[in-house]
Formats: C-alpha cells, sequence, structure tokens
C-alpha cells in the first residue's frame, strides 16, 4: 500500500528495528528485549499517571470557575440593586467569559478522560504481550537449535516490538494533548490571578475592582441615609431620643457585603 | 492479513477486503493533498470502520506482526499532511 498506510507501516516497522538493538547472542537479544518492555510499560504507568494529574487540574479550575459564575451573577445583581447598570454589565460580560471558558474546560476533562481510558488499555496490551513474550523467550531458550532458536526470536521480538512502537506512539499523542491542555491550563491561572475571577468571601486583599466599586456604592448610599437621618434630627429639632438609632447605624458600611 | 490500527488495536482481516483498502487508502491520499477536511475525515473514519466491523480483533498474547498499520482515529489533516511531507508521525 503505497498511500498513507504504507507509510504508518514504514514508519512503525523503523521504529521496531530501532527498539530491537539485536546482540550477537540470541539469549542476550532476548534479555535486552525483554528489559525494554518492562522500560516502556513503567513509562506507560507514569504517563497514565501524567494524564490523571492534568485532568484533576482542570477539574479544579472547572469548579473554580463555577464559583466565579455564580459570584459575578450576584454582584450583577447586587450592582443593579444598586442603579449602577454599568457595573453590572461588566460583572455579566466576566460571566459570560467564564461559562464559555468553562464549557471548554468540560470537553477538555472528557478528552483526558479518553486519553487515560486508552491509555490504560493500550498498557493492558502491552502487559498480556510482554507475558506472551516471556513464555515465548524460555520456551525458546529451551527447545530451538541456534539457528532456529534466532528466527523464533526475531518473529516474537518483532512481534511485540510491534506493540511497543504503538504503545509509544499512543503515549506520544496523549502526552502532546496534554501538553497543550497544561499550557491552557496555566492562561486560565494567570487571568484568575490578574484577579478576573477572585473569590467573594475572600475579603481584603482578595477583593477584585467588582467588588470594591460594590462597597463604594453600600458605602455612598450608607453615608446618604445618614446624612438624610442627621438632616431630619437637625430639621425637627428634638434632642436626644434619634441618637440610639444613629449610632446603631455608625461603624456598619465598612462590614456591609 | 493482519492489519492494525494505531493506538488501538490488531484485527485479522480477509485478504477480500484489501482491494477496498487499498481503493479507500488511494482517496484519503488525494482528500489530504486537496487539503479537504470533512472528506479526509469521512474517509479515514470509512477505512477504520471497515476493519473494525469485518475484522476479528487479534489476541493480546498473539506475537504476530501486522502487514497494514493504519493511522489513529484521532489523526488530524495537518497530521496526515505531514506524514506525506517527511517528519511522519513518529520523528525520531
Amino acid at each position: 500500500m503505497p498511500g498513507i498506510a504504507g507509510r504508518m507501516s514504514t514508519v512503525i516497522k523503523a521504529k521496531i528495528s530501532r527498539l530491537l538493538d539485536r546482540a550477537e547472542d540470541p539469549s542476550e537479544t532476548l534479555e535486552y528485549s525483554y528489559q525494554k518492555q518492562i522500560e516502556l510499560l513503567q513509562n506507560v504507568k507514569k504517563g497514565i499517571a501524567d494524564v490523571v494529574t492534568s485532568k484533576k487540574r482542570l477539574q479544579l479550575q472547572s469548579q473554580k470557575l463555577e464559583q466565579s459564575v455564580v459570584k459575578l451573577d450576584t454582584q450583577a445583581r447586587q450592582a443593579l440593586s444598586a442603579g449602577n447598570e454599568e457595573l453590572a454589565r461588566t460583572a455579566l460580560e466576566r460571566k459570560q467569559i467564564a461559562q464559555t471558558e468553562l464549557q471548554s474546560l468540560d470537553q477538555q476533562v472528557s478528552e483526558l478522560e479518553q486519553q487515560q481510558a486508552q491509555l490504560t488499555e493500550n498498557e493492558n496490551r502491552l502487559r498480556s504481550k510482554i507475558e506472551a513474550f516471556r513464555t515465548k523467550k524460555e520456551v525458546i531458550k529451551a527447545q530451538y537449535s541456534a539457528a532456529d532458536a534466532q528466527v523464533k526470536i526475531s518473529e516474537a521480538a518483532t512481534g511485540v516490538g510491534e506493540e511497543m512502537a504503538d504503545v509509544g506512539l499512543a503515549m506520544q499523542r496523549a502526552m502532546d494533548k496534554t501538553e497543550n491542555l497544561r499550557a491552557r491550563a496555566s492562561a486560565v491561572e494567570e487571568l484568575e490571578k490578574a484577579g478576573t475571577f477572585e473569590d467573594l468571601t475572600q475579603l481584603g486583599s482578595g477583593e477584585d475592582d467588582i467588588d470594591r466599586q460594590l462597597k463604594e456604592l453600600t458605602t455612598d448610599s450608607a453615608v446618604d441615609n445618614e446624612l438624610a437621618r442627621m438632616k431630619t434630627e437637625l430639621g425637627s429639632g428634638g434632642a436626644g431620643a434619634p441618637a440610639i438609632e444613629a449610632g446603631g447605624e455608625s461603624g456598619r458600611p465598612e462590614e456591609s457585603r | 492479513m493482519i492489519v492494525r490500527i494505531a493506538t488501538e488495536d490488531q484485527y485479522e482481516l480477509s485478504d477480500d477486503h484489501a482491494p477496498r483498502l487499498n481503493e479507500l487508502d488511494n482517496a484519503i491520499v488525494d482528500a489530504v493533498r486537496a487539503g479537504n477536511d470533512g472528506t479526509f475525515r469521512q474517509l479515514l473514519g470509512e477505512m477504520l470502520a471497515l476493519v473494525r466491523d469485518k475484522g476479528q480483533v487479534v489476541d493480546d498474547d498473539d506475537l504476530r506482526e501486522s502487514e497494514v498499520i493504519l493511522p489513529p482515529p484521532d489523526l488530524t489533516l495537518e497530521e496526515a499532511a505531514e506524514e506525506f511531507s517527511g517528519e511522519g508521525l513518529i520523528p525520531g
């Protein structure tokens, strides 16, 4: 086949001969090949652990984003009821961004889940092939003459080598994808650090600019209220009685929200 | 003949299907050259489906070599194009 299947076959086969560095002594070839298989199996395990780590990180980000969406929605309502439509719009715009990001994160998580399942399947198959190779290698060592053993070893090593090359390809593709997702995850984290998706419950340094503006609004209206009350007091000329109410009110703007 | 779908599995496929497989393979090459992603995806899907439907999965403890190796199911048009321009799927 001259087409894409032919190219694939050629490339994989070239890879196999590189994987199987045949030694002079057939039994050495067997042991060397078996060592390489075990090493690759370890690598596949590491690869799976890597994919799981990336998946967990993305899931964590997804949870944070969900919280951001809720928070930004609340902020928009607060801003709107305070009459600041512009601030409400800003909050809603950010909510949109967070939602879009959330969707794509969820999709990436499910992609990684597929990768994980695929690699686990590859690992199991490679394990079976290695086991078959191990059995065959003992039989070859025990039963065959040097000349026959060469042929048998070559066959078995090529078969398991093809699986190794294929698993190597699957690993490489999984790692490339995970790498891309990592870069994206870092970009989202940068956004978070920049204060775009800060958590509302964190006061002080955790406040983002919408929080600050909302707080100013609340403070402003509290000041306005107090001012209005004072005006009434002074205007009515009454002394003493309203002071209790005014006292209970002071200091409150600081802790509202 | 034994056909492997890269990153997936090995299948035992009757030789009767070889001509159709070859046909699809050549059509894929044309689609890649034309940069037609839709056709490429469809044909690749058809080629892999043929092997999965008509073939028998080879046992895990079977160490036979594949005669034909088909590209992985998630191959992109860009990767397929690279496949023909040198580097291929497995560099180095």
